[in-house]
């Protein structure tokens, strides 16, 4: 039991994807137009993340270690493509609104990290709810950025008008939305905003002795932490790194 | 012929791979601290872009469509894409160590990379034929190049800026990176 707790406050606050280690930047600042996309795509990735994480945990001792990313990302993929027509079939307005980035969820780093760090070590019951967590932490992060960019960008929560629109014909006073919030120059800096905000909150976690899980990923420079770089095994591609540093510094 | 430089522009400009769909951003944010590594990576990007978009095409029209098993297409192409750049890493080790040498070590990098497998799947929806989704391909390609290439110039002079602190490092960035997706937005009405 403490167990199950302990891995759902990982996922959702201490190790939260999208706030803390910075997972999955590329669906989180395409599909945030609106709260209810963010909802939508972190639900979506949460059924594959719960799915991949009990099968890949359940055949953790069936599949070689040498074979183990291709393996994964065949899972991966096969619940996305489910997702994807469970998606298509009962909610066609989010199918339209996401679109290309439901098949995407297939690269999503957050999937293949879960996978390669704790469900193929893990027995089942846990990496379920490690899957749950990260699931719902990520489901979060990408509504909370969701509402900040709705609200901004058009004045609503959810579709509802939460601030009153000014209207200039009947000089009526209100807000006046600011469209780029929900186009993509917005995504941007939202995020830099966000990054920045985090910046802030650890240093001033050092100061009073407490440490944060640093960002990993792509915002850390790290591009081959996740994904298929693990394809090409551990070994070439901390060399590839290293090459290309040496290769900067000439 | 038109419809065949509507679609380069669109995809390379217009439509901007990392300013507006956000594909590639991670080698976008990371390998964009100097111009002459931002090259590279986009040439690297845009030779196996423009040849994945050539097999992923073939293996959709002669072997998924006709069998009826189109559905499978995200799983098809994401292990064809692996495999793929793996194998496009032996060749060019082999056969063309001049090349390899110019683009070998950003390859293992560009399995990461969401905007190869984005672009197999948008040819699909798109219901583009093998040429045009060569051509669109390319010219997604050729848009990550410019971009990363214009991010690093400016990444190369904020060095020597006055950055308050809690933007230092990858929050600078993504407001740069913000801005231009501003400026790319002007050539949304072209077409």
């Amino acid at each position: 039991m403490n167990k199950i707790v302990e891995r759902l406050q990982n996922g959702i606050i201490k190790e939260n994807p999208t706030f803390v280690l910075m997972l999955g930047m590329c669906p989180t600042l395409a599909v945030t137009t609106s709260a209810m996309n963010g909802l939508g795509m972190g639900l979506s990735t949460t059924v594959v993340l719960v799915m991949s994480n009990f099968l890949i945990s359940l055949l953790r001792n069936v599949i070689p270690d040498r074979v183990r990313v291709p393996a994964f990302i065949v899972i991966v993929a096969s619940f996305v493509t489910i997702v994807q027509f469970l998606v298509q079939g009962f909610i066609p307005s989010l199918y339209s609104a996401l679109g290309i980035y439901i098949p995407l969820i297939v690269v999503n780093c957050i999937i293949l990290g879960r996978a390669e760090s704790y469900a193929s070590k893990n027995p089942v019951i846990p990496s379920i709810f490690d899957g749950l967590g990260m699931g719902l932490g990520f489901t979060l992060g990408l509504t909370t950025i969701g509402i900040v960019r709705e609200i901004l960008g058009a004045g609503q929560i959810f579709g509802f008008q939460i601030l009153p629109l000014a209207d200039a014909a009947t000089k009526k006073a209100g807000y006046t939305p600011i469209t780029i919030f929900v186009l993509a120059p917005g995504a941007f800096f939202v995020l830099a905003a966000l990054v920045a905000l985090m910046n802030v909150i650890r240093s001033n976690a050092a100061k009073k002795g407490k440490t944060i899980a640093p960002a990993t990923g792509c915002l850390a420079g790290d591009c081959e932490s996740c994904g298929m770089g693990s394809c090409s095994g551990k070994t070439t591609v901390s060399k590839t790194s290293e090459t290309v540093e040496t290769k900067d510094k000439e | 012929m038109k419809e065949l430089i509507l679609i380069l522009v669109a995809s390379a400009i217009v439509n901007n791979v990392v300013l507006s769909q956000f594909l590639g951003l991670c080698p976008f944010l990371g390998v964009s601290k100097k111009i002459e590594t931002a090259a590279g990576m986009g040439g690297a990007v845009i030779f196996v872009i423009t040849i994945s978009s050539f097999v992923t095409g073939l293996i959709y029209k002669f072997i998924l469509e006709p069998t009826g098993f189109a559905y499978l297409q995200t799983i098809v192409f994401i292990l064809v894409i692996a495999a793929l750049v793996q194998f496009v890493e032996m060749f060019l080790k082999k056969k063309m160590p001049a090349l390899y040498q110019a683009l070998g070590v950003y390859l293992p990098l560009i399995t990461t990379n969401c905007a190869v497998l984005g672009i197999a799947l948008k040819n699909v929806t798109n219901g583009y034929n093998i040429l045009q989704g060569v051509i669109n391909g390319f010219g997604t390609a050729v848009g990550f190049t410019i971009a990363i290439v214009i991010m690093a110039g400016i990444r190369e002079k904020i060095e020597f800026n006055d950055v308050p602190k809690p933007f230092k490092g990858s929050a600078i960035v993504l407001v740069t990176a913000g801005l231009m997706a501003i400026a790319f937005f002007g050539f949304s009405g072209v077409i």
